[in-house]
């Protein structure tokens, strides 16, 4: 995902150990194996049968922390949705929202649209993420399968900028009308300002000496 | 000595100034002016066990028309700023501004890019009041305190030397960071 | 048509037609203004600061007469940035911040954000029992907290002043056992990652019975001023309606998707902090109107007492036994003593790392100010909220930062619904429902 390097406030390579041994290198769960355990066996198996381009439609299937994430390609959002709805065995009839995530480092897979579901039928919790490049951020709005997503799709494209095709207003929706940028990127300052006190300054907190 | 001697009882003596205050300080009319956490602790203030009746505002007016004081409680973010100056703008002067707590008065915690960093940014703040939230007894100080000033008022020719004066002084005021602290 | 010259209520063509801005103490001579046009629709903008007192929001209306044809609701005037915020500080220090997001429900911010780093640590097991019983304590007395301001500015918004007082008078009681117990009345951050910040004092259980026997006597008050009350009954049955679809639909929680008759709450059906091991009723009607919504929260009321009581049974158990995780790496190096000047480290532990030990002090140092490293993931995790399912969904790249922190807060998804629930109603209507929704700004715009 990332890749630390030196210690303390320093930029740079900022190895002072001598070795270039102080680099951790940070990775995202990969693709799971099966038997993922729990419901999740059941869900995959349901999904496959009750969805025809399920081997074209999930990029992967990753079991992290007792969690299901099914990675789902964009031009296959809607279909997923659909069948992740309708399905019996299924019915994820509830969406409690889409978050965007910034991977600034991710490249051609920078924004990430994070779908949680929830059945109220059967009492599950699954994710659907999808990636999307910076340079094109279009998605698929879910509107049409979720109406309670309204809201959260114009939160996800105020704050990351990605633009949901056929959502019914995508407009800002927390920051003023006619803010320029998208606040919670990686790449949009924290935007703090230093603080004066008597005979000292304390630099913004984004401009603090901090640890990686 | 003088006029007082001469007075029947029951009659007291006292400046069109200090008359004015009194009857100022003693009829405040806040606005409802909850934004965050601390508009939670302003309706404490104003319910059962604070009681804000007591001095004669538990009236919270919805009307900025009505209201000469803003209770800024909570924080002041980007997109509500505009619509904060618009209703100080409309309320009757002479009007006060109280900034309760700390996101109100400095930005407090939320140091970013959403958030107003000090109300005196937008309007002009008569009393700065700590804490995330205060408390409802330390709102109803900073209210008193209030009070206090309003009572001590000038009137006319008065205020004008005192605004003339208290703008100089500001002029001349070295800046916070110039300022040497305690320690130093 | 004669244009009465108002300084109030300037007017301009536009291409919808004649516009008047309305700024207020002038409706008399808007309405002559408009009584000689022909179009009567007029669209009345509430808000963002509102007569009521549900914070900032806006309200954009539009009417018929006094039918109400299109609601859409204006928020974010309370962004805060506070997603943004918690990724330039430490694990710990996160609570601070999500503990500020819907102020009337803190401590279920700051349990939702703490399960969810305890998930990603994978030590959800390791928290000590004791510290789970004290988290479902103060979540069930923060639930009553929060359901009598719920209650309270609900009936002041329908013109009914008394019960607001009698809510705020409870209200104060269940804050002062707050006060004891974490030395705050609002925003506490006393729910830590790993466990609480400090174990609850001598004398406190005591307290809380004490509280909870009078709130129960306090409790009659209300019920008495409103169960069964004609206008009150008037002004809120039938009125708001969203039935279980419309729910589902929207992904409506908490008490507006018990109102349809659907026993859902996480507490019973995904059970966290050990809330299987307690015996209460989910609360539920099926007249899916604010009238139900308002009795599922009076009597919500007193199955949070019964867990309390619970609770406190429990507790007195458990009496010694650790409240923090026992992994030294992530529990905070020392237990906090109140002292005379209400908060301050144990003299003992200041003892040691100054005097006796240079690696004590090293890692107290490197833990408060570093912090301890999370590894990489991403957890979904939801708690049941006065309001229905607060998530947190939490990122981590390995560091000793969140690298993104989200709140599916349920002010903020509930309010979606106010256009299904007020559409066609009458105008004085649109106020009782969306106080029967219960948004806290602070939530909403976070």
């Amino acid at each position: 995902m990332s890749e630390d390097k030196g210690s303390f406030g320093v930029h740079g390579t900022g190895d002072t150990s001598g070795y270039s041994g102080l680099v951790r290198a940070q990775v995202t769960p990969g693709s799971s194996e099966r038997p993922f355990g729990g419901y999740f066996d059941e869900v995959a198996d349901d999904l496959e049968r009750a969805f025809p381009a399920f081997s074209e439609a999930i990029e992967k299937i990753v079991v992290d922390r007792g969690e299901l994430t099914l990675f789902v390609k964009r031009s296959h959002l809607v279909e997923t949705a659909l069948a992740l709805r309708n399905t019996e065995t299924l019915r994820f009839e509830m969406c409690m929202g889409v978050n965007g995530v910034h991977y600034p480092e991710d490249a051609g897979r920078e924004l990430h649209a994070v779908y949680a579901l929830l059945s109220l039928t059967h009492n599950r919790r699954i994710r659907i993420e999808v990636a999307v490049p910076d340079s094109d951020p279009h998605l698929p709005s879910l509107v049409e399968v979720w109406g309670g997503i309204n809201w959260h799709e114009r939160e996800s494209y105020d704050m990351f900028g990605i633009i949901f095709d056929g959502h019914p207003g995508l407009t800002r929706i927390l920051m003023p009308d006619d803010w320029q940028g998208h606040p919670q990127r990686k790449d949009y300052p924290l935007g703090g300002i230093p603080i004066e006190y008597k005979g000292a300054t304390i630099p913004a907190p984004s401009e603090r000496r901090s640890y990686q | 000595m003088g006029l007082e001697e001469k007075l029947p009882s029951g009659i007291v003596l006292t400046s069109v100034e200090k008359l004015a205050g009194y009857m100022r300080k003693s009829s405040l009319w806040p606005a409802t002016f909850g934004l965050a956490c601390c508009a939670i602790e302003m309706m404490a203030a104003g319910a059962g066990r604070y009681d804000l009746a007591r001095f004669g505002m538990e009236v919270f007016r919805a009307s900025p028309r009505q209201a000469d004081l803003m209770i800024v409680a909570g924080r002041v973010s980007n997109k509500m700023a505009p619509v904060l100056r618009q209703i100080y703008d409309q309320m009757a002067a002479p009007k006060w501004v109280i900034a309760m707590g700390a996101c109100a008065s400095s930005g407090g915690m939320f140091n970013n890019y959403a958030i107003v960093q000090g109300v005196d940014h937008i309007v002009p703040v008569d009393i700065y009041l700590p804490g995330c939230p205060p408390r409802p007894e330390m709102l109803m100080d900073a209210i008193l305190k209030l009070h206090e000033n309003i009572g001590d008022a000038k009137l006319g020719v008065n205020r004008e030397r005192i605004i003339r004066e208290t703008e100089a002084a500001a002029l001349a005021a070295k800046p916070t960071l110039e300022i040497k602290g305690l320690l130093a | 048509m004669t244009i009465h010259s108002d300084p109030y209520a300037e007017s301009r063509e536009t291409t919808e037609g004649r516009v008047y801005s309305v700024t207020g103490g002038d409706w008399d001579s808007l309405a002559t203004e408009i009584g000689a046009t022909k179009e009567e629709r007029v669209v009345v903008n509430m808000g963002p600061q509102h007569p009521s007192t549900h914070g900032v929001l806006r309200i954009i209306l539009e009417l018929e007469g006094e039918t109400v044809t299109e609601v859409r609701c204006g928020i974010g005037y309370l962004h805060t940035g506070i997603e943004k915020n918690t990724e330039y500080r430490s694990w710990t220090q996160g609570v601070t911040f999500v503990t500020r997001m819907d102020y009337l429900a803190p401590i279920f911010n700051e349990t939702a954000y703490c399960l969810a780093v305890e998930k990603l640590l994978g030590i959800t097991d390791d928290v000590p029992e004791r510290a789970s019983v004290i988290r479902v304590l103060m979540m069930e007395l923060n639930r009553i907290s929060s359901h009598m301001v719920a209650l309270g500015t609900g009936a002041l918004e329908l013109g009914a002043l008394s019960p607001m007082i009698f809510a705020f008078r409870d209200r104060e009681l269940v804050l002062d056992l707050f006060e004891q117990i974490c030395g705050l009345r609002m925003n506490m951050a006393y729910i830590r990652p790993g466990g609480v910040a400090q174990d609850i004092p001598a004398g406190a259980i005591g307290k809380i019975r004490e509280t909870v026997d009078q709130l129960r006597i306090n409790f009659k008050d209300n019920e008495k001023l409103l169960v069964g009350n004609t206008i009150w009954m008037k002004r809120t049955q039938n009125i708001g309606y969203l039935d279980l679809a419309g729910c589902t639909t929207l992904g409506i929680t908490g008490p507006v998707l018990r109102s349809t008759g659907l026993p859902w709450d996480l507490r019973k059906t995904q059970p966290y902090c050990g809330y299987e091991n307690y015996d209460f009723d989910v609360i539920t009607t099926d007249s899916a109107d604010v009238y139900g919504r308002f009795l599922i929260r009076m009597q919500e009321l007193e199955q949070s007492l019964r867990i309390v009581e619970q609770a406190c049974d429990k507790l007195e158990k458990l009496e010694g036994q650790p409240v923090m995780v026992a992994d030294k790496k992530i529990a905070w190096p020392s237990q906090l003593s109140v002292g005379a000047d209400g908060m301050g480290n144990s003299l003992a532990h200041i003892r040691e790392i100054m005097g006796e030990s240079m690696e004590s002090l090293i890692h107290h140092f490197k833990l408060v100010t570093e912090g301890f490293r999370v590894p990489a993931g991403q957890v979904y995790v939801a708690v049941e909220s006065p309001r229905g399912e607060t998530g947190v969904h939490l990122v981590s790249d390995g560091g000793t930062r969140p690298y993104r922190v989200h709140f599916r807060e349920p002010s903020f998804n509930n309010l979606q619904s106010t256009s299904a629930m007020c559409e066609g109603s009458m105008i004085a209507d649109v106020i009782g429902a969306i106080a029967s929704i219960d948004p806290v700004m602070g939530g909403v715009d976070r």
